[in-house]
Formats: structure tokens, C-alpha cells, sequence
């Protein structure tokens, strides 16, 4: 459930978050967002979310390469004009695949990664002219920030967050 | 401290004793005379049973049979061409009395080369781990240390072995170690001040005393940093392992050269040291790896855990593919200039050997990328071993594609000979390995980086 108002903690320094972030989830709060100005080792098992499939995707990327490589070599080179070049064998596709491979394996790994990259982009919401959606310009430098949902548990939130050793603590209204 | 424990030990004897008398059924069976290799081809080429046979006999009817279509015309012609078929005839008995001869010392030297190699790849593994100060491989040192126990008597086995097929046997692993065939060949002629036998022997005991002289001092500097004060000892290994690495590549090369070109002495490839080399990298690490979750499995490696094992499987699976890059780039520069002078190598090995041939790129390649691709998967035990198994089958078969086809020829076979050289020097490998690992304890605890290790975690 969206919460309509959010509390914004903002934190100087990553133990410290990574601390909280296990406090405030030990009390059952759901914690929408944490922002970092870079990647703090094991955040994301403190928040618990859950491991990424991104492999898995480029695996299957890679296998639709290599297939677009051999049916593309094969008719090219074995079915629709099989020349004789340089005495290289072109009756069937596995006699010449040694001359294939490189390509191959290079299409391969071109899919793999290109359509993992685009598939990263799609599935983080990124691209070109995207307004950039940080609340707060110091997460991109030195800050940490962590938001969480209010639901009317507004001042038990906030002295939680203290303990948490918080340096800022803001209540925001995401409605407008 | 390791205990070896008595089933091991009972168990790695067994396999010795086994494995002496599969090599002793193996020499004893290949001595046949010129008769009995005559009648065993009669009847080969009778049943048909052996396709190579008969492939073997059709050049000889082939020059027969236009021989005798010219002497239609001319007698004389024709009494010639029958005289030459008989001298063809005992050519090839004599020919295939050689490879019959040759198989008991070539399934010798294949397996001891390739326990050997698995101490040599893993002494090259810990000497990198050393040199470029890894924070992950400390508790690992001593199982590494074990293994390499195995390379002085290993490596000496196997220059003996080569030895002795020329001064006991009759030249049947290098033929350029027969002054006869040298004397009939410009090519290898023009070799022998390479290829002559004091010269291979006193190379191979330059390249088996460097090794070992790192490995023994090595491991007593690790031994003595465990109760040293200071960091001297570390700093000592540190730099012997730099110095080393630059010996080893060098002497790996040309052994490579010496023990296993030189099989082909008409043959060379610029890249074969490093193929070799790769080949021998991760039959060594798999090697660490069945041997860590051996001793972890008994519960004495309890600081050992499963990112540690994460490491060694990745290690596996990218070393495993280097070696594919090398044995394509090898297979695939000759195949595609077809320079009559290289492309014999893979001719024959793909006219009489393409199971192996081919088999091993899957056991080697296809079968660790898809089974330690995931990372969860390189986390169980049980999968990495049944890797580990297949991995070191496969470079077992590729060290058999490297010798015999230049041996044995289409003889070739896995029997008795084959199995009971693997088994005897397995059990010596064992042996030695486990015998190794209860002189020390199995942490390497005054080694600087073995707190980091301790807690590596992926």
C-alpha cells in the first residue's frame, strides 16, 4: 500500500543505515526506498529484497544469439549459395563450423549483453530526458537516505529513527 | 592435525596393488610375435570386427590392384607389384607388432603425466595465490601443499618411465629416441640437437629440481611463518613464488615440448605449452577442490566454508574454458589452413580417435559451463564433486589424445593396461597426498592474510 505521507531519514554514514535498516524492519515498518550515493555491500539483503534474475535473463539472451548465428550462417553459407571458397567444405553446416565459431561465439555474447543492458534499463526505469527522482540532492554525494511509509505511527516512527542515530528527520507529503 | 585415517591408507594400497598388476597384465600380454600379430590381423579383417584394420589393409590392395592392372600388359610388372604387396604385408605386421608393444608403456606414461600434472598445476595455483598476495586462498594453503608433495616423485616417475622405454623397452613412447628411425629421417636429423636422450633427461631433471626446490622451500617457509614473531618468512615465500612463476612458465613450455610434442617429432604448434599448461591449471585446482571437500566432509576443515568452495568452482568453470579457447585455437588454425605438414596431428586423431577427441570438449567444456554456470550451484558440495570428476576424467582422456595416437596408432583402446596404470598411480597419489597432509596442521594460521581468509565471505 502506497503510504500518502512519507518520513525521510537521512544518515551520514553507511554502518550506521545498515544498522537502522535492520532496527526498522525488526519493528515491522516497510521501508519504501533508501537512497545511496553508492553501493553499501549487503543492503539489500538487510532490506531483504529479493536477489536479482538478471543472469537468467542474459543466459536465455545468449541462446537466442547463438541460434540467430547458426540459422543465419547456415542458410547464408551452406543453404542458399554453397560456393566453393578457398576449398573450405560448405555440404553441411557441421563440416565448416570451425570457420563459424568465432562468429558464433561473438553473437553470443553480444546478445547476452546487450539485451541484458537494455533489459537493466527497462527494468529500472531509465533512459534519456528521465526527470530524476532523488528527493534530496546530498544522496547523490555523501548522505544516505531512507523512506518510510507513514501510516498515522507518525511519532513512534520518528523517536525510532532517532534511536537509529538519524541526523535529519523529515515528514513528507507526497499527495500534492 | 590429519590423521590419515587406515580405510584411506588400506584403500590407496589396494589401488597400488591393483594397479601393478593391471601393468603387469598389460607388459605381459603385448610381447606377440610376428605370427600371432599376423594371424590376430587375419582374423580381424575375416569378422571385420576392426573397421581400422580393414581401413588399414585397403592402401595395400589399393596399389596391388592398379599394379595389376598394369601387368596385364606387362608380366614382369605384375611379378613386381606381388613381391611388393608381401613386403607391404610384413610392413604393416611389424608396424602393428610396434603399437601392440607400444600400449603398456604408453598407458604408463599417460597416467603418471597426469598425476604429475595435477601436482605441478596446483604448485603453479599456489604459487599465484602467493605472489598475488589472494585474500580468500589462505586456508587452503595446506591442502595445496600436500597435493604438490606428490610433484617431486611424480615428475620422477615419469622421466623414468621415459627412460626406461629407451634403454629397456624398445623406443616405445619417443621414436626419435631410436637411432635406427633417426638415422632414416631428415626431419627429426635436423632436431636431434633438441631431441637426443641426455639432453631430455638432463633438461627434465633441471625442470623436476626447480620445481622441487620451490616446492621444499615453500613449504618450509609456510611451516616456519606459523610460529615465527615476524613477517620474514611470508616475505620470503612471497618473492621465491615471483621467482618461481618465471622459472615455471619457462620450464613448463619446454617440458611440454620434451614430454609430449615430442611424441610427434615431426610435428610442433606454438601454442601447445600453454594448452598443456591449461590443462594441467585445472586438473590441479579440481584436484584441491575434491581433496578440500574430502578432508571438510571428515570435519577437519571446519574453517573452510561454502565461499571458499564458490571460489575454487569458479576457478573450475573459467579455467575449463581457457582451455577451450586453447584447444580451439589450436584445432582450429590447422584445420583451417590445412597445411599438410600440421593438419596430420588432428587427421589422425579424428580418423581413429574421434570419440575421445570429441568427447572430451564435452567433458572438458560443455559439461562444467552448464553444471557451474549458477552460483548456487557452485555452492554444493556434491555438485562440484561430480564436476571435479568429470573435469579431471576429461583431461585424463585429454593427455591420452596427446600420446597415443602417436604410439599405439588405431590400437587404442581403454582396457587393462589403461585402467591399472590409473589406478596405480592414483593410489600413490593418494598416498602421498594424505601421507603429506598429517605432517602439518591443516591451518595455515601465521600466514598475514589467513584472518581475511578466515572470514571470506562472497
Amino acid at each position: 500500500m502506497e503510504a500518502s505521507k512519507v518520513i525521510h531519514a537521512i544518515y551520514n554514514d553507511d554502518d550506521v543505515l545498515m544498522s537502522a535498516v535492520k532496527k526498522v524492519r525488526a519493528e515491522k515498518h516497510h521501508i519504501e526506498e533508501i537512497y545511496t550515493p553508492f553501493p553499501v555491500h549487503g543492503l539489500d539483503k538487510a532490506m531483504g529484497l529479493e536477489g536479482t534474475r538478471i543472469a537468467i535473463c542474459a543466459f536465455l539472451y545468449g541462446l537466442v544469439g547463438l541460434t540467430v548465428a547458426i540459422t543465419m550462417m547456415n542458410f547464408i553459407m551452406i543453404e542458399d549459395w554453397p560456393q566453393n571458397i578457398g576449398g573450405k567444405p560448405s555440404f553441411s553446416y557441421i563440416e565448416n563450423m570451425p570457420a563459424f565459431v568465432p562468429i558464433m561465439f561473438e553473437l553470443t555474447v553480444f546478445f547476452a549483453a546487450h539485451l541484458m543492458v537494455i533489459t537493466f534499463y527497462l527494468r529500472s526505469r531509465m533512459w534519456p530526458f528521465k526527470k530524476a527522482e532523488n528527493p534530496d540532492p546530498r544522496t547523490t554525494d555523501d548522505h544516505f537516505l531512507m523512506e518510510i511509509g507513514v501510516h498515522g505511527n507518525e511519532d513512534a516512527l520518528e523517536t525510532l529513527l532517532k534511536e537509529t542515530g538519524a541526523v535529519e528527520i523529515k515528514l513528507v507529503d507526497k499527495a500534492h | 592435525m590429519y590423521t590419515f585415517s587406515s580405510k584411506l591408507k588400506i584403500f590407496s594400497i589396494v589401488l597400488i596393488i591393483l594397479g601393478a598388476i593391471g601393468v603387469g597384465i598389460g607388459f605381459s600380454t603385448s610381447h606377440k610375435s610376428f605370427e600371432e600379430v599376423e594371424t590376430l590381423l587375419a582374423e580381424e579383417s575375416h569378422h571385420g570386427g576392426h573397421g581400422e584394420a580393414d581401413a588399414h589393409h585397403a592402401p595395400a590392395h589399393d596399389t596391388h590392384a592398379k599394379e595389376a592392372a598394369h601387368g596385364d600388359a606387362h608380366n614382369e610388372h605384375h611379378a613386381e607389384a606381388e613381391h611388393g604387396h608381401v613386403d607391404e604385408h610384413a610392413k604393416h605386421i611389424e608396424h602393428v607388432q610396434h603399437q601392440i608393444a607400444n600400449r603398456p608403456w604408453s598407458a604408463l606414461y599417460v597416467a603418471a603425466f597426469f598425476f604429475m600434472m595435477i601436482a605441478l598445476g596446483c604448485l603453479a595455483f599456489y604459487a599465484i595465490q602467493i605472489a598475488s598476495q589472494a585474500g580468500w586462498s589462505p586456508v587452503l594453503f595446506r591442502v595445496m601443499e600436500a597435493i604438490t608433495a606428490y610433484l617431486l616423485p611424480g615428475a620422477l616417475i615419469v622421466l623414468l618411465i621415459a627412460a626406461a622405454s629407451h634403454f629397456i623397452g624398445h623406443n616405445n613412447i619417443f621414436i626419435w629416441m631410436d637411432p635406427e628411425v633417426v638415422a632414416h629421417d631428415k626431419l627429426i636429423q635436423g632436431k636431434s640437437g633438441w631431441l637426443n636422450i641426455w639432453g631430455f633427461i638432463f633438461r627434465g631433471l633441471i625442470f623436476i629440481g626447480g620445481w622441487s626446490l620451490y616446492r621444499h622451500f615453500a613449504r618450509k617457509f609456510s611451516i616456519a611463518q606459523d610460529t615465527a614473531e615476524d613477517k620474514s618468512n611470508f616475505k620470503k615465500s612471497f618473492r621465491i613464488a615471483a621467482g618461481f612463476l618465471v622459472f615455471f612458465i619457462y620450464t613448463e613450455s619446454m617440458m611440454s615440448w620434451d614430454w609430449i610434442m615430442s611424441v610427434d617429432p615431426h610435428w610442433f604448434s606454438t601454442l601447445f605449452g600453454w594448452y598443456v599448461f591449461a590443462s594441467m591449471f585445472v586438473s590441479g585446482i579440481t584436484a584441491i577442490a575434491l581433496v578440500t571437500l574430502y578432508l571438510k566432509s571428515r570435519g577437519y576443515l571446519e574453517f573452510v566454508n561454502a565461499n571458499h568452495l564458490h571460489d575454487v568452482a569458479k576457478f573450475m568453470f573459467a579455467i575449463s574454458i581457457f582451455w577451450t579457447y586453447l584447444w580451439f585455437s589450436q584445432f582450429m588454425l590447422i584445420w583451417y589452413s590445412n597445411i599438410p605438414e600440421e593438419v596430420t596431428y588432428f587427421i589422425s586423431r579424428f580418423n581413429d580417435y574421434q570419440l575421445p577427441f570429441l568427447g572430451m570438449v564435452v567433458l572438458n567444456f560443455v559439461f562444467p559451463i552448464l553444471m557451474l554456470m549458477n552460483a548456487d550451484y557452485k555452492r554444493m558440495p556434491w555438485f562440484v564433486v561430480m564436476t571435479g570428476i568429470v573435469i579431471l576424467f576429461g583431461h585424463y582422456i585429454d593427455i591420452f589424445n596427446m600420446i597415443m595416437p602417436a604410439t599405439v596408432g588405431d590400437r587404442w583402446s581403454i582396457g587393462i593396461p589403461e585402467i591399472g596404470a590409473i589406478l596405480l598411480f592414483a593410489g600413490l597419489f593418494i598416498y602421498v597426498v594424505f601421507t603429506a597432509l598429517t605432517k602439518a596442521p591443516l591451518l595455515a594460521k601465521g600466514y598475514p592474510l589467513i584472518k581475511e581468509s578466515e572470514e571470506f565471505h562472497y
